[in-house]
């Protein structure tokens, strides 16, 4: 396959207050992003445990983006802020064990940021898409 | 008998790789382990190998076949690798016992077809053991670390290599290495396995005894109060069963690829707490039970079943690696009473 | 060679005994070798006279066993701890896995622990080791005795002890250490200096040859779950064994990153694992970058003190500049 047509699975998880909303909003403002990207609705960016992570790598993700409520915004008034002390330690474990870093994403998107939604996720398609098939993070079982 | 100089060890090999791939022992961070032979590889001068020769034959994991579902067809994947012959270097007396154990269990009806494919295709070359470790027990179960045997047999002494073939495969093995050996006769080999039974008497556990033990003594030991201070701090990990060249329990799992499933099997522990999870529950809830079925397996119930031999090769590997230094040798001193003492 | 006696710790444990303090004493029992001692509980001082033990080997941390030795009786434990048992102590009971009420904590410095996979680098077929001097005196089967430096027979956690202070006891024998600026972190930055094609080729390298005995996991006193994650069917990730490479990267990260915030860095899991992976350099990652991210935070120095991942400021370091902070290139 040539890096022209790989076309990256991208999971990601969104919270359900805010960034799953911008989703839709993305969606009924026509804005586009890429048919690749799985969305995965969570009750809050802290329901992700870092299993999922590496779980959506290992059945076949090439990248995992995780999108939640602005710091201080967050439905449960403190989950985001869990949130991003762990995906501080798990995306630098991961790049300590040579794993790329741009496989991996925390954003905050708003109910109100359609746009942020599908620009983000245009940004980070192409960044994955640059890196190529996860090799690092597969599972072999889990290929064709 | 033929022989060859300790500095051509390495024409030997590459030898024997010219018709076969060799495995020996190299070593490694972890210590010694197998790894293919490949030119500038060292032969290592460790006594024994982290983990046991066991995995030539029984891998920790090995797919079985896989199951790809379409519509409504299902299609079954033959998995089984094709075997040809193979060469091992280097195994000691103790795993080479632990090969005829595991025959036992696996090439008993009905005959383990993987296991089987294997153990045809190996041509095993053993080495005496010239310098035998503290940690040694194999004459506890009769076993000449002297003269291991195999296939062909190699005795290690004064820089030279003597190679003896045992078995016709031996043989034929050894007269394709005609060119890189030259013909010698019996006695320097012999004079060193003199030597060798000698340090293996002289050994710290070499009167350690089996006598206590054997099939028919379930009731003996199988309530005895002493089980609960020797398993107290068991970790219940599985090191001791996976570094053993003697246990041989398995599970075999089904993986969901998302795509469809695949089937493997994989080394399992006794001293695990779902070792015995079964759709009823589980029969053996605490680690103290799980302890004891390791060591009754070994010294009571697999004598029972197999003419009085052992599961234990006394390899010493248990003894080197339990994180709390529980082993074999104190399960048998702590419960063989006055024949240990 | 310890600073504190085994007759001292005996003398101590009878004492306690008789007086009706406690009714047990977890303790090193002797084994068949210099080196192979074996956690055990003593009931009088007969066997404490006989087997116990207490020399350069005494390696295992004792807190874990609180756990479950709180629940065998009514009485009290006298447990004797080495200044970084006591961190895991006080983790211990932060997290309230056993009950202080029924634990005697003796306090005893240590002046580092041996590695028998270390001194059996340097000599085959030991007979006999003692300290001697500053070092060890190796006898062996074949080639006579073999002298070792501390460096050399010491375990590396012990080389990089972070402190010889007890954080927490009833009663403390000897004299108290300090918390020392160990340098512990060293390998990490080693690490972190490569580059990702380099750290990739040398974790790929430690982690293949990982056996998932889960010695590691077992033997951590911060591992203290009823069910693991790994063990239980329903999680989805059980597996008893590594079918795939993916598996043993992910049962790693997971194992450190379930006592991120908690380990205390006995070191534990590095001399328990069968096949000498530096298990140890995952888990200091993260307490570097919890230090280099959050502030300082030793684990268990204090009981009580709140877990940096169950805490948080408003102002907290995003993940795609703590990547950068916590890289080599930005260091």
């Amino acid at each position: 396959m040539s890096m022209n047509e790989f076309k990256p699975k991208i999971v990601a998880f969104c919270c359900n207050w805010c960034s799953y909303a911008g989703a839709d909003l993305a969606g009924n403002n026509r804005l586009s992003y890429p048919a690749d990207v799985k969305i995965i609705r969570v009750p809050c960016s802290c329901r992700v445990n870092p299993m999922f992570i590496l779980r959506a790598f290992q059945k076949g993700a090439d990248g995992v983006i995780i999108c939640g409520c602005h710091p201080g915004d967050c439905h449960y008034t403190s989950g985001n802020y869990y949130t991003r002390r762990r995906m501080a330690l798990l995306f630098s474990m991961l790049d300590y064990l040579g794993i790329e870093r741009e496989r991996t994403r925390l954003e905050w998107v708003s109910a109100a940021e359609g746009a942020k939604f599908s620009q983000t996720m245009n940004e980070f398609v192409e960044a994955v898409t640059a890196l190529g098939e996860n090799k690092r993070l597969e599972d072999l079982r889990c290929k064709e | 008998m033929r022989k060859i100089s300790m500095d051509s060890l390495s024409a030997l090999f590459e030898a024997i790789s010219g018709t076969m791939p060799l495995f020996l022992p190299v070593d490694g961070k972890e210590g010694a382990s197998y790894k293919k032979w490949e030119p500038g590889t060292e032969y290592s001068k460790a006594l024994n190998t982290n983990k046991s020769a066991k995995d030539f034959f029984f891998p920790q994991v090995e797919n079985m076949m896989a199951f790809k579902t379409e519509g409504k067809n299902i299609e079954v994947l033959d998995l089984k690798e094709d075997v040809g012959p193979f060469a091992i270097f280097g195994v000691r007396a103790c795993d080479l016992a632990s090969f005829s154990i595991l025959d036992r269990v696996f090439l008993s009806d009905p005959v383990d077809s993987f296991y089987k494919a294997r153990r045809d295709n190996a041509v095993i070359i053993s080495v005496a053991c010239s310098r035998p470790q503290e940690t040694c027990f194999c004459s506890a179960f009769s076993i000449d670390a002297a003269a291991p045997g195999g296939d062909v047999e190699c005795v290690m002494a004064d820089g030279m290599v003597y190679l003896e073939a045992k078995t016709e495969k031996g043989e034929a093995f050894l007269k394709n290495l005609e060119a890189v050996t030259e013909a010698s006769d019996e006695r320097a080999a012999e004079a060193e396995q003199a030597k060798i039974r000698e340090r293996i008497e002289k050994l710290p556990l070499a009167n350690l005894s089996t006598d206590a033990f054997g099939g028919g003594k379930t009731m003996e030991y199988f309530n005895n109060p002493l089980w609960d201070e020797l398993s107290a701090n068991c970790l219940g990990c599985g090191t001791c069963t996976f570094v053993c060249p003697t246990c041989q329990c398995y599970d075999i799992k089904d993986y969901n690829t998302g795509k469809g499933v695949q089937r493997f099997r994989c080394w399992d522990s006794c001293m695990y707490s779902d070792f015995t999870k079964m759709a009823h529950g589980n029969i053996r809830n605490s680690q103290k039970e799980r302890f004891r079925q390791r060591f009754m397996h070994k010294l009571v119930y697999f004598p029972e079943n197999n003419e009085g031999i052992f599961g234990c090769v006394g390899c010493g590997r248990c003894l080197a690696k339990c994180p709390i230094s529980m082993n074999i040798v104190k399960v048998m001193k702590t419960l063989g009473g006055a024949d240990n003492a | 060679m310890q600073r504190v006696t085994r007759d001292v710790l005996v003398q101590k444990a009878i004492s306690l005994l008789s007086a009706g303090t406690v009714d047990r004493v977890l303790g090193w029992k002797a084994g068949e070798f210099s080196y192979d001692v074996t956690p055990y509980v003593f009931k009088d001082a007969e066997a404490l006279k006989a087997d116990f033990v207490f020399d350069d080997f005494c390696g295992a941390n004792f807190s874990k066993y609180l756990v479950k030795e709180c629940g065998k009786s009514e009485g009290k434990v006298l447990v004797f701890l080495k200044p970084c048992d006591t961190y895991s102590f006080n983790q211990l009971l932060t997290e309230h896995r056993f009950d202080r009420e029924k634990v005697y904590a003796v306090g005893i410095p240590c002046d580092g622990m041996a590695d028998i996979t270390k001194i059996r680098e340097k000599a085959e077929g030991i007979s006999e080791i003692t300290a001697e001097g500053d070092g060890f005196c190796v006898k062996t089967l074949y080639d006579g005795d073999v002298k070792l430096t501390k460096e050399e027979a010491l375990a590396e956690r012990c080389l990089n002890c972070k402190s010889q202070k007890h954080v927490a006891y009833d009663e403390l024998l000897g004299e108290e250490g300090e918390v020392i600026d160990s340098g512990r972190f060293t390998g990490v930055e080693a690490l972190e200096a490569m580059t990702p094609d380099e750290r990739f080729a040398f974790w790929k390298g430690e982690l293949s040859r990982c056996i998932r005995c889960n010695a590691c996991r077992d033997v951590c006193p911060a591992c203290t779950c009823e069910k693991c994650v790994f063990d239980n069917p329903k999680s989805g990730v059980e597996n008893k064994a590594i079918a795939d490479s993916f598996e043993e990267k992910m049962f790693h990260i997971i194992r450190a990153f379930h006592v991120a915030g908690r380990c205390t860095d006995c070191g534990e899991c590095s001399r328990v694992c069968p096949q000498n992976i530096p298990l140890h350099l995952l888990n200091r990652k993260f307490i570097k970058d919890i230090n280099g991210f959050y502030g300082d935070y030793q684990a268990g120095e204090e009981a009580y003190s709140r877990a940096p991942l169950v805490n948080y400021t408003t102002e907290d370091i995003e993940p795609a500049d703590a990547v950068k902070k916590g890289d080599g290139e930005n260091a």
